[in-house]
């Protein structure tokens, strides 16, 4: 199993086997289960899940999340975004994709 | 807290059936007199109406729930409903084939309980010789690519063993290790002198799990869960009285906490009765333990009391005879020395062993 907390820029995050993602009609947000548990997602984190598929690098995310809130500097989202895909490798909710 | 109660998790009991006799079951005493009185079309039912107040976490559990020969459409009616769906399971009635035939109805994860790392040790706890067949049910879980869980009730004939649990469950490829030590209810009260660690026992072992969890950090999640026998604090049982989760037993009845029905004097609805979302906003049983106006000093004036919600109703009633006590694990309860006096026992322990059984539905 590929080392979670070296996310780079050509990383290709994937979802977990154990977390699915769901719609959570009542609180109108992404819910992230896995075992016992799930997170609740704002919409930029729902965002970036659905890209984590494993076709696209880190970097790939930033753009795109950089593009749909623009004008906010494309610094700030790959802060935000670095920060979260860490924290959900950690949690094991994302891995690397490996090939 | 004026937060609106929402159960987000609903706990399937599809039946008490076990070939297991843990010492530590957490099935009612006399789990015998109730029957699986719910059918495919009943549970089915009750899923969808849980998953419309809230619901998106079911587990499917027991006794054994692989003794049902209805699980496959069970699970895949949840799996219809977008419920994360995880089997908790003995392991011991399955087959390889039929775990394939629940990985293509939907299921989501796999929660295999283990006794402790060797044959003997686990035989001595669960009763019945089930140690190698476990393996190998881990193994099938990981070879058909779903996730496993691995569960290990903790206590003093296992403590000692928990990093070998750990390297085993890490041989394993586990997702998850639940290090959870003995809740003293029900059987496991009725064995607390076999059970209940030294505090030395308990010290050690959490060090190696932290130190563990450190190191599988984004492989394997290790939980320990402490034992409200050495915290002198409550477990924010079940995250409040009907707060957040359903359960359901057998024979249909609606709780907000597995051993709810052990309580006298509250009363229940059967999902077979009444809707769900009725039983959940207006059941007497679940109203009685909500909110905080049921509450006792020390807790009503008690900072605390938003987090621990007053501790275990259950272990209230069950140590002290009153459910509306301060849970005694609490150093401030009235009756926080049952919980000293205990803890003085651990000293001299019994290995005298009380299996799960049919017969035996005297006492608590
Ligand atoms: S604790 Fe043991 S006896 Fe009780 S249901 Fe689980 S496996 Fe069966
Ligand atoms: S007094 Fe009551 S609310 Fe306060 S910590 Fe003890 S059990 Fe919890």
């Amino acid at each position: 199993m590929s080392e979670p907390r070296t996310l780079t820029a050509d990383s290709r995050p994937v979802v977990a086997a154990k977390a699915r993602l769901r719609w959570d009609a009542r609180s109108s947000r992404h819910l992230l289960l896995y075992p016992e548990r799930g997170l609740i997602l704002n919409p930029t984190a729902a965002d970036v899940i659905q890209l984590c598929t494993g076709a696209h690098t880190v970097a790939d995310i930033v753009d795109r999340l950089a593009a749909k809130y623009a004008p906010q500097p494309r610094e700030t989202v790959e802060r935000e975004v670095l920060t979260f895909l860490v924290n959900m490798a950690d949690r094991g909710l994302i891995r690397e994709h490996d090939d | 807290m004026t937060e609106e109660p929402r159960p987000y998790t609903l706990v399937a009991e599809l039946t008490y059936r076990c070939p297991l006799r843990c010492v530590y079951c957490s099935n009612p005493r006399d789990f015998a007199r109730h029957g699986d009185a719910l059918g495919t079309d009943d549970w089915l039912r009750v899923f969808r109406e849980a998953e419309a107040l809230g619901v998106v976490q079911l587990n499917l559990t027991g006794g054994e729930p692989l003794l049902r020969d209805d699980l496959e459409p069970l699970v895949e009616g949840a799996r219809t409903l977008d419920l994360y769906t995880n089997l908790i399971t003995s392991g011991v009635p399955l087959t390889r084939e039929r775990l394939a035939r629940l990985k293509a109805a939907g299921l989501d994860n796999v929660q295999v309980s283990i006794q402790d790392v060797t044959a003997a040790g686990s035989e001595r706890i669960a009763g019945h010789r089930s140690f190698e067949r476990k393996l190998e049910v881990a193994r099938w879980v990981k070879a058909l690519g779903l996730p496993l869980t691995v569960n290990v009730v903790l206590h003093r004939e296992n403590l000692d063993h928990v990093a070998e649990v750990i390297a085993l469950a890490e041989s394993l490829a586990a997702d998850r290790l639940e290090l959870a030590n003995t809740q003293y209810l029900g059987w496991a009260l009725a064995n607390r002198r076999m059970l209940l660690p030294t505090r030395e026992q308990l010290d050690a072992a959490r060090d190696v799990a932290r130190e563990a969890r450190r190191r599988l950090r984004g492989r394997m999640e290790v939980l320990f869960v402490t034992p409200d026998y050495y915290t002198d604090l409550p477990k924010a049982c079940m995250d409040g009285w009907g707060r957040r989760f359903l359960v359901v037993t057998p024979d249909g009845l609606v709780l907000p906490c597995h051993a709810a029905h052990t309580l006298p004097g509250l009363s229940f609805d059967n999902a077979r009765e009444r809707p769900l979302a009725e039983i959940w906003q207006h059941s007497a049983g679940f109203q009685a333990f909500r909110g905080e106006a049921w509450m006792p000093e020390p807790c009503r004036s008690c900072e605390r009391r938003t987090l621990d919600f007053g501790g275990c109703r259950c272990q209230a009633y069950h140590l002290t005879g009153d459910a509306t006590a301060t849970d005694p694990a609490c150093s401030l309860a009235p009756a926080h020395a049952l919980i000293e006096a205990a803890r003085a026992q651990a000293q001299a322990p019994s290995t005298e062993v009380i299996y799960r059984t049919a017969r035996a539905a005297d006492g608590v």
